[in-house]
């Protein structure tokens, strides 16, 4: 029996109410463009209808039933993310806008208090825009550096330079867990050993990596931990930032507001309890229902099947777009990454194959998949992009391939 | 057959026409979309009317962005710079004839931005 056929494709598919729609009269949707941001199955849309049709309150400070009910069910969630990551307390674990909004927490909070100027925080090359311009805007202000680790050919890190650049002491070791281009899943907890040794923290951007396969931030080796909930199966405006708690006690507030605050005088304050210190202002309550909905449905089917699936997918996709003259696909080979191909055609541009294969209901990304250095790295103005989740089928990355035959013939 | 790649886009991105560069020429001006990596140069030469004698385009990008700079060159052959500058962005999507969402709408009107950029004097930004 293959591990295939433990996954039931049919029911996972039917789970997802948008997957049933067409895109146009007759054109079943594809949707391969889940690492911009994933369906939603019907779970957690009615988790989030049923919280504005029965329970909807502000959270926390009420004693009325409804506002009971809804810091349970916001809070509720919280504990299914703790859980779903195994992080030891519901304090490590701080809801944002998403993994950017996460990030951006780090700098301003951690990077503030303890950058300072002439220290060095490490990038990659391979990072999402939102992974390297915080840390940009915090260099500048601190007059801090930025030390890059690069990518090879290959697509993989080149660590041949870490050690020297372990040397410089830096402050912040910088990098993504699975790159949204290539795929690449890195090495995170060797490259945190090495960090930790030479004096650094690690902060880790999940927001490929979470949703796709079994993340475990006690094995990890991060210190800071950053995701979406819209790529995993969740709402848009609900993220996570997880992090020691140790850190976090240490870090001062974020945003100043409503929630964050234990006593506010007319000229200071104290700050709230984790992890409600991070968290100013009314939050996203519904949203974060959802994600609890969406950690429940993730959690049910169970991520080392999900991620099992992705690596079938990919391998399959890989080994179909390696047969169609002229694809080139970027990044390391199956085994090596997880469920996104990024790909060019010769002599078509990317947006030509995307806008062509749409007309099939195939949607796929084109363009730099706000990854632009590391699209200079390979001298690529763009790329299109197939990624792929767990309601995914190897009859669609037949669709792919038969679509960019179509593309070829028309520009032949 | 949908309309976005019509025979006639399609040879104008597999052919384009005027596509090269001038050097010297009196005009040039280049810009991109970085969104889509399209990317296009426009070098003009002007005669003694200032109307343009020559012409040529270059870069790099998707069909209809290609497509649209190549026709706008043939499209303003003779033309002064006052009339360049008055050129909307109707007559741009005329020439190419079809219908065009937000996104792909920058991709065809790159050139006519470029063109204009240049016919004003702008310098290039970085």
């Amino acid at each position: 029996m293959t591990a295939l056929s433990t996954f039931d494709s049919a029911r996972i598919c039917a789970d997802f109410p948008i997957l049933s729609r067409e895109v146009r009269p007759g054109v079943p949707l594809i949707y391969l463009d889940s690492a911009a941001t994933s369906q939603k199955p019907a779970s957690v849309i009615e988790a989030m209808n049923d919280y504005y049709r029965r329970s909807n309150a502000n959270i926390h400070r009420g004693v009325h039933a409804l506002a009971e009910e809804a810091t349970a069910l916001y809070e509720g969630a919280r504990e299914r993310v703790a859980r779903f990551i195994n992080a030891c307390s519901t304090k490590e674990v701080i809801f944002t806008r998403n993994a950017t909004e996460a990030i951006n927490l780090v700098a301003y909070s951690w990077g503030r208090a303890n950058v300072n100027a002439g220290d060095a925080i490490v990038i990659t090359e391979m990072e999402h825009h939102s992974n390297l311009v915080p840390w940009q805007m915090l260099a500048a202000e601190k007059g801090a550096t930025l030390e890059v680790i690069p990518v090879t050919d290959d697509g993989e890190l080149d660590l041949s330079t870490f050690d020297d650049i372990l040397q410089k002491r830096p402050k912040l070791v910088c990098l993504t867990h699975m790159s949204n281009v290539l795929g690449t899943i890195n090495p995170v907890t060797d490259i945190a050993a090495k960090a930790h040794a030479a004096g650094a923290l690690v902060l880790v951007d999940g927001a490929q990596s979470v949703p796709h396969l079994p993340v475990d931030v006690q094995t990890l080796g991060a210190d800071f931990l950053a995701f979406s909930g819209h790529k995993m199966c969740g709402p848009t405006g609900i993220g996570v930032l997880w992090a020691r708690q140790a850190l976090l006690e240490d870090m001062p507030p974020f945003l100043g507001g409503g929630d964050m605050i234990r006593r506010v005088y007319l000229r200071e304050f104290k700050a709230n309890a984790l992890p409600h210190k991070f968290e100013a202002g009314t939050p996203a309550i519904a949203e974060g229902v959802g994600l609890g909905a969406a950690v429940d449905y993730l959690t049910g089917t169970g991520m080392a099947a999900v991620h099992a699936h992705e690596r079938q997918i990919i391998a399959y996709a890989l080994e179909r777009l390696e047969e169609v003259p002229g694809v080139t696909v970027y990044g390391p080979k199956a085994e090596r990454k997880g469920g996104v191909a990024a790909f060019s055609l010769a002599g078509v541009h990317p947006h030509d194959i995307a806008q062509v294969l749409d007309r099939d209901g195939i949607a796929v990304r084109a363009g730099h998949h706000c990854a632009m250095p590391l699209h200079d790295r390979y001298q690529l103005p763009a790329t299109a992009r197939a990624s792929f989740y767990l309601y995914n089928t190897m009859g669609e990355v037949d669709a792919l391939i038969e679509g960019l035959y179509k593309v070829k013939k028309m520009f032949g | 057959m949908d309309d976005m790649y019509r025979e006639v886009i399609l040879d104008h991105y597999k052919n384009p026409r005027n596509f090269g560069t001038l050097d010297p020429a009196d005009i040039s001006y280049e810009d991109d979309n970085p969104l889509c990596g399209d990317r296009i140069r426009i070098d003009l030469r002007l005669d003694e009317n200032q109307r343009v004698k020559e012409v040529a385009f270059s870069g790099h990008g998707c069909a209809i962005s290609q497509a649209s700079a190549s026709m706008l060159t043939e499209e303003i052959l003779g033309k002064t710079l006052d009339e360049i500058r008055h050129i909307g962005k109707e007559q741009v999507l005329e020439l190419l004839g079809i219908e065009l969402g937000p996104v792909r709408l920058k991709c065809a009107l790159l050139s006519l931005k470029v063109l204009k950029a240049g016919a004003y004097g702008l310098k290039e930004e970085d």
